[in-house]
């Protein structure tokens, strides 16, 4: 990675830490109501692969910890932020919430709640670049926990035998909601049961962005170059909680603390101070920018947002009616 | 006008959007290579190749998942699952994502999928493959369910599902692929929304869906000859929605009600009709409407059981000679 991106990633990285953290403050204050699944400490993962990636014309898919790969692909943070608070300027006009983030412009193809849901939506969205003949790639992100969805075998067995255009990053962040990963899942390193598929992958530290972003480079090359899938494993962790209603009680604070050493924020502004790009000052700039950014800009428009009307309640569950009158009530050429 | 057979009108659904739109792919177990099990997609494979038509794996959540994400890039999938009974391995999918997608994201995506399966009682096939299921489809947000009950129907609300952008259900049976019917040489799209007056009557509405719209003609045709009783025959070709003009204006008309299902009754379209009723013109009614419904139980093998568990034309003629008081 080229100096100048480290440091506009740095930034990015900051501006998604700092969000995130926001959301949480507005959780409490009863701004965002309910669930909410937080980034923080997982930063690296999707700003590593993204860079390696096209954001905003390849196609990413996840699962409810979405508003980091959201802003990533290109999503408006107060848009973001108006949808969790419910708001008709919501990215999904406050009908879907937190775990419904979906930007169709940016290919940001959502956000989605059952574990392990987007894999074979990925698939199919690989199938569709594979159809129609596009240079993008369809990239999917999901945890480690999700892997023990019988789906996930269903679509790499699929994904291997069509050579599909998907990569999956898995973010194994060692628990899925409150069980950890030693106790649900007999291999702990996920790429290894991609194998039995025939599906190239590969393991490296989630925390080290440019560690990632060298991974993701080969594994997205692989993708956008014809050769099928690709799984890419990331050794990561989540500071926070599952969601919000969750006391960490499964996860030890030494074991926390030990994680927070790895601050992949502080990975990157470290190194980046070491090589005399730039200074702490610098960084605490950063931070105070961002945060001002934040409330004056983003909160002020989520907060100053109106509700979507009652009257549109029945609004999106099909297509409007009018485009659709020859097939659903005749007269159609 | 040709008479063709049911599969046949199906098949020719598939070719003539296939031909026209390089987006429309077909997927499912065996109906590439092998023709499809029921012959619905015969020849495409030849004709289109196997990006278009995709023998897929015995994985009915992870297909289904598969052609409702190529859908969201405006593919244009036909998803056939082998049996009704396996659709339950998709249903997540079908519903958590292809019905809920537009909803939730706020009108930016959605799934102009089609979903077909075979249902309904065969020949002694058990428990795990005789299974009617069209209620489990209904009453999904965002999910269209319609049943054909002859040719021309399979083949025009095929056409119309397939350029419909909500997802669609097509409820099959598997009793009927080889019926005979009439359907137009000319392109035809039937609304997926509506009912269909199969017979004109005035004493009695018999209300039908697929196979049992041929066990009320049987009966109308009866309860005719027979008892000098008029009935009219509706077939409720559309499940969801419920054609709720249609049910008001026919009972409007006759005031008396039977609904007919291979369906078990509870929690299905005979009580749907009758909360309809209830809704829309109660006080039309000159009696209770009755239904006519399998009995609740996994289906047996047994022949004789298995008859036993499922109504015919005679059970309608009975029901309405009952309504009358007569009989």
């Amino acid at each position: 990675m080229k100096n100048e991106d480290k440091k506009r990633v740095l930034r990015e990285m900051v501006l998604h830490r700092r969000f995130e953290e926001r959301c949480y403050q507005a959780y409490i204050e009863r701004k965002i109501g309910g669930f909410l699944h937080l980034y923080p400490g997982q930063e690296a993962c999707c700003n590593g692969v993204m860079e390696a990636a096209r954001p905003g014309h390849d196609y990413v898919i996840t699962g409810y910890r979405d508003h980091v790969h959201a802003i990533k692909c290109g999503s408006d943070p107060k848009e973001v932020m108006a949808e969790l608070y419910g708001k008709e300027t919501g990215s999904s006009k406050g009908r879907g919430g937190s775990m419904h983030i979906f930007d169709a412009a940016n290919r940001f193809m959502g956000g989605y709640a059952l574990v392990g849901g987007p894999f074979p939506l990925a698939a199919g969205i690989a199938k569709a670049i594979q159809l129609k003949g596009g240079d993008e790639i369809a990239i999917c992100f999901l945890g480690d926990a999700a892997n023990n969805q019988g789906v996930f075998h269903e679509t790499l067995n699929m994904a291997a035998l069509w050579n599909l255009p998907v990569l999956f990053v898995c973010e194994n962040n060692r628990y899925g909601i409150g069980t950890s990963i030693e106790r649900s899942t007999a291999v702990v390193h996920q790429h290894k049961r991609v194998a039995a598929y025939n599906i190239e992958a590969s393991e490296c530290d989630g925390q080290d962005i440019e560690v990632v972003y060298e991974h993701a480079r080969q594994a997205v090359d692989h993708v956008r170059s014809g050769k099928g899938p690709y799984f890419l494993e990331l050794m990561t962790y989540r500071y926070r909680g599952h969601s919000m209603s969750d006391s960490r009680g499964y996860r030890t604070r030494e074991e926390e603390e030990l994680w927070k050493q790895r601050d992949p924020i502080y990975i990157l502004r470290d190194r980046l101070i070491e090589a005399k790009e730039m200074t702490m000052a610098d960084y605490e700039a950063i931070e105070k920018e961002t945060d001002a950014y934040i409330e004056n800009e983003v909160i002020k428009f989520a907060e100053e947002s109106p509700e979507p009307r009652v009257e549109d309640l029945e609004k999106y569950v099909f297509a409007d009616r009018e485009s659709q009158k020859p097939w659903l009530t005749g007269n159609a050429a | 006008m040709a008479q063709i057979m049911l599969w046949e009108a199906i098949q020719r659904a598939h070719d003539e959007e296939m031909a026209r739109d390089p987006l429309v792919i077909c997927m499912g177990e065996d109906i590439g290579v092998a023709g499809g099990t029921y012959k619905a997609t015969k020849g495409l494979y030849e004709k289109y190749g196997p990006l278009r038509v995709m023998d897929t794996p015995i994985s009915e959540g992870g297909f289904t998942g598969l052609g409702i994400g190529a859908s969201f890039l405006g593919v244009r999938p036909i998803i056939e699952i082998m049996s009704v009974n396996f659709a339950w391995l998709a249903m997540d999918q079908m519903f958590n994502s292809a019905a809920k997608i537009r909803y939730m994201s706020g009108g930016q995506l959605e799934a102009p999928c089609v979903f077909r399966s075979a249902g309904g009682a065969a020949h002694q096939l058990g428990a795990q493959h005789s299974a009617r299921m069209e209620k489990v489809f209904m009453g999904i947000a965002g999910l269209r369910v319609v049943t054909p009950s002859n040719p021309k129907q399979a083949y025009g609300l095929l056409k119309s599902a397939i350029r419909c952008n909500d997802p669609v259900f097509i409820n099959e049976h598997e009793l009927m692929y080889n019926m005979k019917g009439e359907v137009p040489d000319a392109e035809y799209f039937m609304p997926l929304e509506g009912s269909e007056i199969a017979r004109s009557g005035t004493d009695v509405t018999l209300f039908g869906y697929n196979i049992s719209v041929h066990w009320c003609l049987k009966a109308a045709e009866i309860l005719d000859k027979q008892y000098n009783i008029s009935a009219e025959v509706v077939d409720l070709y559309s499940l969801s929605p419920l054609d709720r003009a249609g049910i008001k204006q026919s009972v409007s008309k006759t005031h008396r009600v039977v609904i007919a299902e291979e369906d078990e009754a509870p929690v299905g379209v005979g009580s749907e009709v009758i909360a309809i009723i209830n809704e829309e013109c109660f006080f039309e009614l000159d009696a209770a409407p009755v239904r006519v419904h399998s009995a609740l139980v996994p289906q047996p093998y047994n022949h004789t059981l298995e008859k036993a568990a499922i109504p015919d034309h005679e059970d309608v003629v009975k029901a309405v000679l009952k309504i009358f008081g007569r009989g």
